[in-house]
């Protein structure tokens, strides 16, 4: 098995006196598609947030391209190459849609990512690009917001919720452009609650319940059955 | 022409509490965070300013080259040792640890210079007068004060929305969570802030020293000009805080022209009129 290129080992996560996350491991391959599910409440958001500096995980370690990078603070996970697409966009609402691009990429690392080359996988932001963050639609805004976090040269992109308070046909239309950013050589982890959508994208699935691994495998080896019953533990 | 004339010189000296109230506005915009020692670090300015001129035998504007830096350094050491600890979701922990510093540096000044009044000497600048229009009469040193505080709230609404540091200070004002993901240190980009900040309280500093005699005392009087100033102008716009001073100048001039002992009571009137009134302010930021 080949060096992975993310490395979460048995980690611990707390909001205060509340345990969030039970000993999570996890491993992502260069190149690999890797979702979470699992009902809310079940520590994906916090998983993400323990890799990308927002947390700090209590016990266990994360490993990225063998550094560790578990409790070093967002901003520096960044630079190693962690972008994080948070959920609920969060874009900036006072910047326009190009400022927040370019808040995106301000740490020039270097990469295929160039505000041009965002333009060129969503058009829809290049027409919008003076106007304020807010304006745009739900849609419109999840593309500003990954476009955001593809602008610092990632070599892995973690993706919140996507899906989230979207219609259906723009969450297909945002999951079909997910190939061509991972054909840049990214390596990526959606968290999802819609299933359908995590199994077609990924290869490699985890299942969060309750803070702890319910279930892992192969997208393509999975029964529905084995995914309902990790999701909602019966 | 009398009311020319004082309707001119409160319109002049707005242009001082305007670079009062710029540095206080621009660090309530980043982080929320309300600055009682504002005040009293303009007089500190002026005393640092008093040492460089008696030091090197340069005349006070000159010496903002050496101040302006000295307090943007006091600034940023200032925000990364003291400052960026007390800020969270309480508002509370940044406004008493001030409210210290605020009696601190007043003390301390005490100490070092006596409580005697200074004053810094700008030489012939300082009565130099020139006609500009018939019986209207303009002083060169409140005009070039004016011009200053002008291209300072230039310069300000310049930096926020064409240079990466505004955009940065945009971006951390409106969510530091989401901020940091982006790659921006917070604690540093406060330390910018508050670093901008005390360099404009320099400039404010100096030009309140050449003005007027100054001693450790009179810091908490310019911060209620600041804070009257950015209330009337409105929270979060440049241009509007450089008005919000105007009318305060304007105000106190009139106050005074009536009565001598009505300068502040005027001014103080005003503001709370337009507070009632119009609590927002009368030029707002536009939002979305």
């Amino acid at each position: 098995m080949p060096d992975p290129l993310l490395e979460v080992n048995a980690i611990d996560a707390f909001y205060g006196d509340f345990q969030a996350l039970f000993g999570v491991s996890l491993r992502v391959e260069a190149g690999q598609v890797v979702a979470v599910i699992g009902a809310n409440g079940g520590g994906k958001s916090t998983l993400l947030k323990c890799i990308a500096g927002l947390m700090s995980p209590r016990r266990g370690d994360i490993l990225f391209d063998g550094k560790a990078v578990g409790g070093a603070p967002a901003f520096e996970v960044l630079a190693h190459g962690i972008a994080l697409v948070p959920e609920g966009r969060r874009l900036f609402p006072s910047l326009t849609v190009e400022e927040n691009l370019l808040i995106g990429g301000q740490l020039r690392r270097p990469g295929p990512w160039t505000l041009d080359r965002v333009y060129e996988l969503f058009p829809v932001l290049a027409e919008r690009r003076h106007l304020p963050a807010p304006s745009l639609s739900g849609g419109q805004q999840q593309m500003a917001a990954i476009g955001r976090a593809l602008m610092s040269n990632p070599r892995l992109l973690l993706c919140d919720e996507i899906s989230l308070g979207l219609a259906p046909i723009v969450v297909r239309d945002i999951y079909a452009r997910l190939p061509a950013i991972v054909a840049e050589g990214l390596s990526l982890i959606v968290v999802e609650q819609d299933i359908a959508q995590a199994l077609k994208a990924a290869r490699q699935v985890y299942c969060l319940q309750e803070g702890r691994i319910a279930l892992q495998g192969k997208a393509a080896e999975l029964t529905r059955e084995s995914i309902s019953a990790a999701y909602f533990g019966v | 022409m009398g009311w020319t004339n004082v309707i001119l010189q409160g319109v002049l000296i707005g242009g001082l509490y305007a670079m009062f109230a710029a540095g206080l506005s621009l660090i309530f915009g980043v982080m929320r965070l309300v600055n009682i020692a504002h005040g009293d670090l303009i007089v500190l300015a002026a005393y640092v300013a008093l040492m460089v001129t008696q030091t090197l035998g340069i005349d006070p504007l000159t010496s903002l080259l050496l101040v302006t830096p000295v307090m943007a350094l006091i600034g940023y050491a200032l925000q990364r040792g003291l400052l960026n600890r007390t800020l969270g979701d309480d508002l509370l922990p940044p406004l008493l640890v001030t409210f210290g510093l605020s009696i601190i540096i007043q003390n301390g000044l005490l100490e070092l210079f006596t409580a005697d009044s200074r004053k810094l000497q700008a030489g012939a600048i300082e009565i130099q007068t020139f006609q500009l229009l018939q019986g209207v009469w303009v002083g060169l040193l409140p005009l070039i004060q004016f011009v200053v505080a002008v291209a300072v709230i230039a310069g300000l609404q310049t930096l926020f929305y064409r240079t990466a540091l505004g955009r940065a200070f945009r971006a951390t004002s409106d969510d530091q969570a989401v901020a940091q993901l982006m790659g921006l240190d917070t604690r540093h980009v406060f330390a910018m802030a508050m670093a901008l900040s005390l360099a404009i309280i320099a400039i404010a500093g100096v030009f309140l020293a050449v003005r007027a005699n100054f001693d450790p005392s009179i810091g908490p009087a310019r911060l209620i000009f600041g804070f009257e100033a950015v209330i009337i102008g409105g929270l979060g716009s440049m241009w509007g805080t450089l008005a919000g001073g105007v009318i305060l100048g304007v105000s106190q001039a009139i106050g005074a022209q009536i009565d001598p002992g009505w300068q502040l009571l005027a001014g103080h009137i005003v503001f709370l009129v337009i507070l009632a009134v119009r609590p927002q302010g009368l030029f707002p930021k536009v939002s979305g």
